[in-house]
């Protein structure tokens, strides 16, 4: 040490040590942080997991009443050709009635009604619902056509969807949800 | 308790090492000089019995993840490969999957032993939150472990456990893909699953040191509750609790050994022997018994409680009954340690193992009707036991007369029975 460091040592002032010692241990701390987000990142979904973000499915062969399940990002995708009668019992239940009354659509806006025609394919397109098939509780996979509401039944804990996948009964919070997809041609959806 | 070293190394050798690394010291005097209560029982064998399941289940582990293989597509394969092709695979593999019931049979004892003596108190806090640290981490170990098969239990208890932290708020989603790997459970869920799997039981080898540690520093608890004072009060560790425990592990591992060759599934659950399907859940998901108490309580949360809906409160409550035992030392509020001069305690302590009891059959049952119900009660009694009744019984309960000793107590109890005879 240098006389004027015993200097600014006795006099309490800080001293080149001391400045030393403040930017090793923040070069320390910045270095750990760095270092630790490779070891956390690497939890997060990989690139292959997001390559599967969209598929295409054929619904050509689904008559009214028939179902099918895709999978898409390792959930089940329910594609659904609704009857007259799902449908009308859906329009006929009040907004009010709803657990969740938000459309839970990803192709709308996210604070829209959760109205059967906000709920369906669309305009024109009302008999068609694809929702995600993960139960909004805790992940099952709903039974089709079961229930209190001639929707979906989740087994595991006993959440009743109606024929517009709307939340009606049971421990799940929220409506199931709707990914984005679209029509690419009359027969064939495209989802995410 | 330590106090000073009675080991004295009388061949050269023994001299040699003692100056260089005193090993040998350290567990001649934690192992066989180590001074006991006297009047230890037979409740104090548990922690032999866990020590014993933790080898036991490292061991059989280690050799099952030589012919294990994590990748969902031969993952449930490779195990029925160990069961049928792999020499001894179906005892080594019964060992392990009857090994983790009997670890958490052994550690369920351990900590009503504690429950019941008050081994938790001052100054034995730190002792019994490392407890509770091996507990939370065997909790997560099981849990990994009993995915790894990849049947239908596996998946879907995998996705129902992940979706639980799907109830916070904000970050809920963010921290499930990241645990997951993905946005289901899949490959990378299965792959750092089997890693963890490896490496958690390692964790609980050490924090099983620092528990043993902390309890050579404090001493053993015993039935009294009473504090060793003199010498009398103790007896060496080898060979009075050496034998003690032996005995009480051989019977264990006699129970154990029934469970591996006449039931070895009595404790699983037949569909997790179907394949896991991402595309079909069980009828009826029920997880592990050893998680089923915390499971009814889950689902006993049917109802939103203020801005908080069914679904968090339900998970909070799951993981607040585990949170809550860190806080225990400071919730009995009793002077007094051993229910045994307790009256109101033990009763309370009866039926707090009956309810815990009855929520974990109320958690294989299926969540509607009276059970529903009963849980609501059963919950309400868990955490009003620790919130409520323990607090309040500290200031009102009369406790017994309690013996001036350990060598007083024992005394009594044997001139009784001398006096009787």
């Amino acid at each position: 040490m240098s006389e004027h460091d015993i200097k600014s040592e006795t006099l309490g002032e800080p001293t080149r040590r001391d400045f030393l010692y403040l930017t090793t241990g923040m070069a320390g701390v910045v270095g750990a942080a760095a270092v630790a987000w490779p070891f956390i990142d690497q939890m997060r979904p990989d690139a292959s997991t997001l390559a599967l973000a969209s598929i295409e499915v054929d619904v050509s062969a689904l008559q009214p009443g028939m179902s099918l399940t895709a999978k898409w990002r390792g959930k089940p995708i329910f594609i659904r050709n609704r009857t007259e009668k799902e449908i009308e019992e859906a329009k006929a239940v009040q907004l009010a009635e709803l657990k969740d009354p938000v459309a839970r659509n990803a192709n709308i806006a996210a604070d829209a009604e959760a109205t059967d025609i906000a709920r369906s394919a669309g305009e024109g397109k009302e008999n068609w619902i694809v929702m995600i098939g993960s139960c909004t509780h805790l992940g099952c996979v709903p039974l089709g056509q079961a229930g209190d509401f001639g929707g979906w039944f989740c087994p595991c804990h006993g959440s009743h969807y109606d024929t517009a996948g709307r939340i009606r009964k049971g421990p799940a919070p929220m409506n199931l949800a709707v990914p984005n997809f679209s029509f690419i041609s009359d027969t064939v959806i495209k989802i995410g | 308790m330590s106090g000073h070293s009675s080991y004295e190394p009388s061949t050269g050798l023994e001299k040699w090492i003692d100056a260089r690394l005193p090993l040998p010291r350290l567990m001649y005097d934690s192992f066989v000089a180590y001074p006991v209560p006297r009047n230890l029982n037979y409740a104090y064998t548990f922690g032999a019995m866990l020590s014993v399941m933790l080898i036991v289940q490292i061991l059989t582990g280690v050799v099952l993840a030589m012919h294990y293989s994590a990748e969902t597509t031969v993952a449930f394969n490779s195990v029925e490969k160990i069961m049928r092709d792999v020499n001894h695979g179906w005892l080594l593999r019964y060992m392990h999957a009857n090994g983790a019931s009997f670890f958490f049979i052994a550690v369920y004892l351990h900590i009503g032993r504690g429950l019941y003596y008050g081994s938790y108190k001052a100054p034995r806090e730190i002792l019994w939150i490392l407890g509770v640290v091996i507990y939370l981490l065997m909790m997560a170990t099981g849990f990994m472990g009993y995915v790894l098969p990849w049947g239908q239990m596996s998946f879907w208890g995998a996705t129902v456990i992940t979706g639980f932290f799907s109830a916070f708020p904000w970050v809920g989603e963010w921290i499930q893909q990241f645990l997951l790997g993905g946005f289901a459970v899949d490959n990378p869920t299965l792959n750092r699953f089997f890693s963890l799997h490896y490496l958690l039981p390692f964790m609980i080898a050490g924090v099983v040191v620092l528990h043993i540690w902390a309890l050579h520093v404090t001493g053993q608890t015993n039935p009294t509750g009473v504090e060793v004072k003199t010498k009398t009060d103790t007896v060496p560790f080898t060979p009075y609790a050496t034998l003690k425990d032996a005995l009480g592990v051989s019977v264990f591992l006699m129970v154990y050994a029934w469970f591996i060759f006449y039931m070895p599934n009595y404790l699983g659950h037949p569909d997790n022997y179907i394949p896991a399907n991402a595309l079909k859940t069980p009828a009826h998901i029920v997880p592990e018994w050893y998680y089923l108490p915390f499971y009814a309580m889950l689902r006993a949360i049917t109802f939103n409680i203020g801005p908080i809906d069914s679904k968090l409160g339900g998970v909070l409550v799951m993981f607040g009954s585990i949170i809550i035992l860190f806080f225990l030392p400071w919730l009995d509020t009793s002077k007094v340690r051993s229910a045994v001069y307790r009256p109101w305690y033990k009763l309370f302590f009866w039926i707090f193992v009956a309810n815990a009891i009855m929520l974990g059959w109320l958690g294989s049952r299926p969540a509607e009707g009276l059970y529903v119900v009963l849980s609501q009660l059963g919950t309400l009694y868990y955490f009003g036991f620790f919130i409520v009744i323990m607090p309040l019984l500290g200031l009102f309960e009369t406790p017994r007369r309690i013996p001036n000793s350990i060598t007083e107590a024992v005394l009594e109890k044997s001139g009784k029975a001398a006096a009787s005879a």
